[in-house]
């Protein structure tokens, strides 16, 4: 870093008749960094209302202490961020401390943010301050009711759980000596803080693990987030990417969809405001270093497929709990051998979402539908429609506990009152990132 | 109210319309489509299961023109009064984004080439004298080979199942000998004989003709198109023609265009949008733009453009050039004037074969595209002389899914009970045992058989309906006869125990109570003569420049053919056209 300014000043001598040229160019070399760090952070997610100007913030997250709104983080000088300077920009994203010393909900994840390096800070805050327009959109006042509503105890929690940012970049950068799977422990450790959602937190919320060499609980699934069960990323062969290839991971976070699955619920929005943006080598990077996380649990025999459901099927015996409701409603999309139409209908069998030990999202999905998310490589939106309508809890208890136990999968089988619980927290019907698909 | 100007208008949201609207973004034109109905999403009305309900969909007609705001009238000769169509049964446009392309059943064809240059064709076999008084027998003015790439480009968009007979001069499968050359395969294999399929395959090839399989817009298996927009795999469930496809395997602009139309900020799709009539300035040479009603608000919006796509369902494209007063409208007494003129549409009968009752038809399933034809009979594949007729038809077995109503309404009639036991066993063993056949042929326009503004009656929105002037003519009902009698040898082949072979009677006039089909034609005719075509070889109007009218209309006669294929090719050769020539110097790309 240090050799930087002198060859800066070399160049100035040697180039000074390129100087404006070269000037403008490297800012906007740099703005266009910032822009692709944006979405590789996927501030969007948080940060962006539909209909309203990107990055004004408003977006409510409902916490079990009252609801709190992202703020407006556009260069907007009364209700955005124009008064920060590149150092207090530095430590909010960083180190989660505003502008006033005030310390930020750890919804923003600043415990992953830490691994960013100056550069890069550099250039977010680069295209913040140019390239985004200014927004004059205060933030909704948060609904945290006293005492969660002081800031100062969280101070506590950062001093806890926030690493230093120095030392998080030096963890991060040196867990690997191949520079891909550097890149892609970088990415997913720092900006994309995949962790956020995919790994556990422990009773204060914290993550309980920051990166791949803290602990081997790092993004092996994380709670129910707006009624879905974050899956394991690591290499669990049913209940994480262990039959994924690298392919298979990158076609996922560029278009929602692959061979062994199809984005649903929260996992939209970070496809189509961060991943699908990301290069092929970043995604290669992510995809390899996430093959490398060895599986947690190892007890988990490896899933085979098991036929015995589909020949069942095929000779019309719909005598397994849930099966006549599976042909009536399921099989036309996913097939009586539960394989489905992938990259379009995706496979319930070997499904790693079938098989996790917690139903929400197989029931939420059966329950209000799921949209894929059109991406600008794979516009189409597939639609599977809600089937609350149609089917009682009994019947979406019958109907799932078949997909769970078919075709190998072998999952634990689920009750009319689990039904009924999830009932009370669905999400929104079969929409992609609040969109009802239109094709 | 005036709206900002645009580059380019299109007018309705059906395949042409969205093709152009495609290609024109991709020009880098900002483009306003207006569709006169709704917004259409599967995942609203096309959603599984509701959107698989027979009453919703086929009888009620869910997805078709609502005949209460605006229609046709429709009479048989001229010294006739015309009565508007008030109930949905002979033709069934569409209206809603995707128009008759999302309810449409998914045949997918080009076009015999010889049916481009029929004219030509019939007068080098037979001479002059063979076209019979009164049928203005004209070529389209382009070629096969001048479309083929267009055809090629179709299919791909559209995912098309089928199997090549001929690819750059080399016979590569088992398809339609009689099938122009082509320089590529179809994008998807064929879809799968059904049982009833694969039977008349055997019986006609025994019989001595020459059967291929249906080309299909059904996807055989999932299908990404040049768009990046994707298809799910046909399950012949059945329900193609009449539905939104809920696997969003039969094409259609809202599943194979649309979705990636969309994500261009040069597009723009305004629904509920009626369009009144395409402005022109003083020399009536030059369109400025269109005015549209905003049907939810009953509010009259002028938008300006320096181009005007007409792209509307083909009679629609005919009624706003009469309302906007582009070209001249056409008299029969005279035979002079365009617009209105070489109305057509095709003469399609159905009959039906038994087989023994040991053989199970499993109608149920099927698909809109699925199936084996013959062509043996169609276009000029077959000698004329001796028969004195001009035309032909495909003969095929097309099992689209027999949805329940359909077949309790389809069993009895000619004579056997319409209720009661014998009805009931009737139904039963049609329903089992039976498989129907089609002969899907052309029809020829006539001097006397035209499009013009009906005198008497006003749409809802106080303009004149557009008034069909329409009968069954003698060379269409001997064509019809003959095809039919050559289904003979095919039953008789498949071993068949009773046959109900259908054709249409000498003196039959057209009875608009039954459904036929929606393939209607011409009225706006593509030629090479601005005195018998309202359109150049590039759909562009002779008469005002900057409009170009895309769609069936454009057909001098109805072909046997189903004509999407068609409307698609010529779409993708007129935007080509635009695109590569007009755009660089807007003008007549034809001198008249």
């Amino acid at each position: 870093m240090k050799t930087f300014p002198i060859l800066a000043f070399a160049c100035s001598i040697f180039a000074l008749s390129h100087q404006t040229a070269s000037a403008h160019d490297d800012k906007a070399t740099l703005r266009e960094e910032g822009r692709y760090l944006a979405a590789a952070s996927d501030c969007a997610a948080c940060h962006s209302i539909k209909n309203k100007p990107e990055y004004s913030g408003g977006v409510s997250f409902a916490l079990p202490i009252g609801t709190i709104y992202s703020t407006n983080i556009t260069p907007d000088m009364d209700h955005g961020i124009g008064k920060y300077t590149e150092a207090e920009f530095g430590r909010a994203l960083r180190e989660g401390v505003r502008r006033d010393g005030s310390t930020l909900y750890p919804a923003m994840p600043y415990p992953s943010y830490a691994r960013l390096t100056d550069h890069d800070v550099h250039a977010l805050y680069t295209y913040f301050h140019e390239s985004v327009p200014a927004a004059s959109i205060p933030t909704p006042e948060n609904g945290i009711r006293w005492p969660f509503s002081m800031r100062w105890p969280l101070m506590f929690w950062r001093w806890a759980f926030s690493p230093a940012p120095v030392k998080a970049q030096e963890k991060t950068l040196h867990e690997f000596a191949d520079t891909q799977m550097a890149r892609g422990a970088y990415l997913v450790e720092g900006p994309a803080h995949c962790g956020a959602c995919h790994s556990p937190r422990g009773l204060t919320m914290q993550e309980k693990a920051l990166t791949a060499s803290d602990s081997p609980s790092f993004l092996v699934g994380g709670a129910l987030i707006d009624g879905w069960i974050p899956t394991s990323l690591r290499q669990e062969n049913r209940t994480g990417l262990g039959r994924w290839s690298e392919q298979d991971i990158v076609d996922f976070l560029k278009t929602g969809r692959n061979m062994q699955g199809e984005s649903f619920g929260a996992m939209t929005s970070a496809i189509v405001h961060g991943t699908q943006h990301l290069s092929d080598s970043d995604l290669h990077a992510i995809a390899k270093y996430l093959r490398a996380l060895q599986p947690f649990d190892r007890t988990q025999t490896n899933w085979v497929y098991d036929p015995s459901a589909t020949n069942a099927l095929r000779k019309a015996d719909v005598s397994a709990r849930g099966a006549k409701l599976y042909v009536d409603n399921c099989a036309a999309c996913h097939r009586t051998d539960g394989k489905g139409y992938p990259a379009v209908f995706p496979p319930l069998a070997g499904n790693p979402v079938v098989m996790g030990k917690d139903p929400a999202s197989l029931v939420h999905i059966v329950q209000v539908g799921a949209t894929l998310p059109k991406t600008e490589t794979a516009p189409s939106a597939f639609t599977m429609p809600d089937f609350m309508h149609r089917l009682n809890d009994q019947q979406v208890a019958d109907v799932v506990t078949f997909i769970r136990h078919a075709w190998g999968n072998n999952a634990p089988a689920v009750s009319a009152e689990d039904v009924a619980k999830l009932r009370k927290d669905m999400p929104p019907r079969n929409m992609a990132d609040g969109e009802i698909s239109l094709n | 109210m005036t709206k900002k100007h645009v580059d380019a208008i299109v007018v309705g949201a059906g395949w042409a319309g969205s093709i152009l609207a495609k290609e024109l973004t991709e020009a880098g034109l900002s483009v306003v489509m207006l569709e006169r109905g709704s917004e259409r999403a599967t995942a609203v009305e096309g959603a599984y299961p509701e959107s698989i309900d027979e009453l919703r969909g086929a009888i009620r007609k869910r997805l078709f023109q609502n005949l209460s705001q605006t229609t046709v009238t429709v009479r048989n000769t001229i010294d006739q009064t015309a009565l508007p169509y008030r109930q949905l049964a002979a033709f069934l446009p569409g209206e809603g984004v995707g128009g008759a392309g999302l309810h449409w059943s998914g045949v997918h064809f080009r076009v015999s080439p010889e049916d481009l240059r029929l004219r030509s064709s019939v007068v080098e076999r037979y001479g002059d004298k063979f076209i019979p008084e009164g049928m203005n027998l004209q070529d389209y003015g382009v070629t096969y080979s001048e479309l083929e790439p267009f055809f090629d480009k179709a299919e791909k968009v559209f995912g098309t199942s089928g199997e090549a007979y001929k690819v750059n001069g080399k016979i590569v499968g088992n398809g339609n000998i009689f099938d122009g050359d082509r320089s590529d395969n179809f994008p998807l294999p064929a879809m799968k004989d059904t049982f009833t399929a694969s039977t008349f395959r055997a019986a006609a090839t025994e019989a001595g003709y020459h059967p291929y399989s249906l080309p299909a817009a059904n996807a055989s298996r999932q299908y990404t198109n040049p768009y990046g927009c994707q298809m799910g795999p046909c399950n012949f469930c059945g329900y193609c023609s009449g539905y939104d496809c809920y696997l969003y395997s039969k094409a259609s602009p809202n599943v194979n265009v649309l979705p990636a139309l969309r994500q261009d900020p040069g597009f723009t799709l305004i629904s509920d949008a009626h369009v009144l009539r395409v402005d022109l300035d003083d020399t009536r040479s030059k369109a400025t733009g269109v005015t549209y009603l905003e049907t939810k608000t009953q509010k009259e919006v002028s938008l300006s453009a320096d181009l005007v796509i007409l792209s509307a369902f083909q009679f629609h494209n005919v009624h706003l050039m009469l309302l906007s007063g582009i070209g001249k409208p056409y008299d029969p007494v005279s035979n002079t004037g365009t617009i209105g003129r070489n109305f057509v549409y095709q003469t399609i009968t159905s009959s039906r074969i038994w087989l023994p009752p040991s053989k199970y038809t499993n109608q149920f399933i099927g698909a809109g595209g699925v199936g084996v034809a013959i062509d043996d009979f169609n276009s000029m594949n077959f000698d004329h002389g001796p028969l004195g007729f001009v035309g032909g038809s495909p003969v095929w077995v097309n099992q689209a899914g027999l949805k329940p109503i359909a077949a309790a309404i389809g069993t009895g009639g000619g004579g056997t009970p319409r209720w009661g036991s014998a009805y009931k066993g009737a139904l039963i063993d049609t329903y089992k045992h039976s498989i129907g056949v089609d002969a899907h042929g052309s029809n020829m326009a006539y001097r006397d058989v035209y499009l013009d503004l009906d005198p008497t009656w006003k749409d809802a929105y106080g303009q004149p309906l557009l008034r069909m002037t329409f009968t069954w003519k003698d060379n269409d009902i001997r064509m019809n006869q003959y095809v039919v009698s050559k289904i003979e040898p095919i039953a008789k082949a498949m071993g068949a125990t009773k046959a109900n072979l259908v054709h249409l009677n000498a003196g039959q006039p057209f009875d608009t109570r039954h459904y036929q089909t929606t393939h209607l034609g011409g009225g706006a005719i593509m030629g090479t003569d601005p005195q018998t075509s309202a359109l150049n070889r590039y759909l562009q109007s002779w008469d005002v420049s900057n409009v170009f009218v895309i769609g069936s209309n454009a057909f001098p006669q109805g072909m046997g053919y189903n004509p999407t294929g068609m409307v698609a090719a010529l779409a993708y050769w007129a935007a080509y056209h635009i695109r590569t020539t007009y755009l660089k110097s807007p003008g007549p790309l034809v001198q008249a």
